[in-house]
C-alpha cells in the first residue's frame, strides 16, 4: 500500500504552526517513513502533483489568494485540518476585523510612524496583487474543514499525535496540557 | 452540627450533606463536587446569568448557583448531556466576543478559556461575530475591553469604590446592552483595587494596565490543571 500523502499551506499566518510541525524533532524521521509530502512550503513543491490524503492549513483567509489556495486544497485533499488559532478563528490578523480596510491600509502605507519612503502616498493597487477581504475569515467559514488543532502554535505533541491518529486510524488521545489556545 | 441536622442529597451518585440555605453549587463544592460555572463568585448574590452551572433534578434543568439544595434531591451534574450543553454555551460566548487568546494578557488565567479546555473545545460550532463594542482606556490603571465581556455581572456586583459601583449595565436589555465603566470612579481606583478588579473578571474584559504577561507559560493558573480540579481533589 502506498504511503498517505500530506500537503500543507500557510494562508494569513506567521509560519509558526509549520515551525511547530518541525518541532517534532527526531520524530520527523519516523514521519517520513509513514507519509509522503506533496505541495508544501517545507519541500517547496508549488503545485499539487497528485490527490492528497491530508491537508494541513495554517492561517485564516485575509485576501482573495488565501481563498483560492484554500479551495484548491479542499479539492485536492481528502481530509482538511485547520492548524492553529488563525485557521480556526482568524487569529491575530483578525484583530483588524473591527477597523475599516481603508484605515488599515492608510496606517500601513501612508500615516504609520515607520512609513518613510512612500512620498507619493500610494496605496498598493496593482491588479497582480490579491484583493484584501473585508475581514479575516476562519477557514471553516469558507470551506468544509474536517478537524481542528488549536494552539498558537499547536504544540508539536498535538500535531504529532493528531497526524499519527489520522495515518494509523488509532484513537486520538488528548492529555489536558496538550490543548491550549496560546 | 452533625449530619442529622444537615440536608441530605445525592449528586452524581455521591451522597452529600449540606447546610440549610446553601445553594446546589455551594453544597456540591463543600462536598468535593465541581459544578462548572462562570458568573458565580463568592460574596455576591449569584446573578445566574451564564447558565453554565445548570444541573438536572427530576428531569428538569436547574441553575445550581441560584437554587437552594433540598432534602432528598437527586442531582445529575457530570453527565454527557449537560457537559455538551455547557460546552455549547462556552462556544457561544467565544464567538460572541473577540477572544484572541494568543494576544490576551488574561490567557492562562481566564476562566472562559479554562472551561473550554475542560470541555476540550477545538472549535466553536457557531459563526464568529467579531463585535465592535468599544474599548475604554480612560482610567489610569484599568483597561476595559467590552468586546471580551461575557456579561456575567461579576464586576457589577463586586468592583466598588467608596460603596459605589464602578461598573453597571447601560440599559435594561436589548441588543445594545453592555457593561459600562464609571470613568470618574474608575480613575480613583488604586493600583491594588485595579488588580483586584482584573481578578474578579473571569475573562480579559478588565485588565490592569502595565501588568502585561506577568507569569510565563507553564506557570499560569490553568496551564497544568483544569478548572475545578482543586475542588475535586478535596
Amino acid at each position: 500500500m502506498s504511503k498517505p500523502v500530506i500537503a500543507t499551506a500557510t494562508l494569513a499566518g506567521c509560519f509558526g504552526c509549520h515551525m511547530s510541525l518541525l518541532d517534532i524533532d527526531e520524530r520527523i524521521l519516523e514521519l517520513i517513513e509513514l507519509v509522503e509530502f506533496n505541495k508544501s512550503p517545507i519541500n517547496d513543491i508549488k503545485t499539487f502533483t497528485k490527490q492528497c490524503d491530508i491537508g494541513l492549513i495554517e492561517g485564516g483567509c485575509s485576501n482573495s489568494e488565501n481563498i483560492e489556495v484554500l479551495k484548491d486544497f479542499r479539492k485536492n485533499c481528502k481530509i482538511l485540518v485547520s492548524l492553529g488559532e488563525c485557521a480556526i478563528m482568524g487569529g491575530l490578523p483578525a484583530m483588524r476585523n473591527g477597523i475599516p480596510i481603508r484605515e488599515c491600509l492608510e496606517e500601513a502605507y501612508i500615516t504609520g510612524p515607520t512609513v518613510r519612503m512612500n512620498t507619493k502616498k500610494i496605496l498598493p493597487n496593482d491588479d497582480e496583487l490579491p484583493m484584501m477581504l473585508d475581514k479575516v475569515y476562519p477557514c471553516h467559514e469558507i470551506v468544509k474543514i474536517d478537524y481542528f488543532l488549536p494552539g498558537c502554535p499547536p504544540t508539536a505533541d498535538l500535531i504529532w499525535n493528531a497526524l499519527l491518529a489520522l495515518v494509523t486510524g488509532d484513537e486520538l488521545k488528548l492529555p489536558y496540557e496538550v490543548v491550549k489556545f496560546d | 452540627m452533625d449530619n442529622t441536622e444537615k440536608i441530605k442529597f445525592v449528586i452524581d451518585d455521591k451522597v452529600c450533606y449540606a447546610e440549610p440555605g446553601q445553594t446546589i453549587l455551594e453544597a456540591a463544592k463543600s462536598n468535593g463536587v465541581y459544578i462548572p460555572s462562570l458568573c458565580y463568585i463568592e460574596g455576591v448574590k449569584p446573578p445566574g446569568s451564564c447558565r453554565i452551572c445548570n444541573v438536572r433534578v427530576n428531569n428538569r434543568n436547574l441553575i445550581a448557583c441560584t437554587t437552594p439544595v433540598a432534602e432528598g434531591m437527586i442531582i445529575d451534574n457530570d453527565i454527557p448531556e449537560l457537559n455538551e450543553l455547557r460546552k455549547a454555551i462556552v462556544e457561544m460566548l467565544f464567538v460572541s466576543g473577540n477572544h484572541f487568546c494568543p494576544g490576551c494578557e488574561k490567557s492562562g488565567n481566564c476562566e472562559l478559556q479554562a472551561l473550554a479546555y475542560r470541555f476540550q473545545m477545538m472549535v466553536p460550532r457557531f459563526p464568529y461575530e467579531f463585535p465592535e463594542k468599544g474599548v475604554n482606556a480612560t482610567s489610569k490603571y484599568i483597561f476595559h475591553d467590552r468586546n471580551r465581556c461575557i456579561m456575567c455581572k461579576r464586576c457589577i456586583g463586586k468592583v466598588m469604590k467608596d460603596e459605589k459601583h464602578v461598573f453597571a449595565y447601560n440599559s435594561r436589555g436589548g441588543e445594545h446592552l453592555h457593561v459600562v465603566m464609571d470613568e470618574e470612579l474608575a480613575s480613583q481606583l488604586t493600583e491594588e483595587e485595579a488588580t483586584e478588579a482584573m481578578d474578579i473578571c473571569p475573562v480579559g474584559a478588565i485588565l490592569k494596565k502595565e501588568r502585561g504577561y506577568y507569569s510565563p507559560i507553564g506557570h499560569r493558573k490553568y496551564d497544568k490543571e483544569s478548572i475545578g480540579s482543586d475542588i475535586e481533589k478535596k
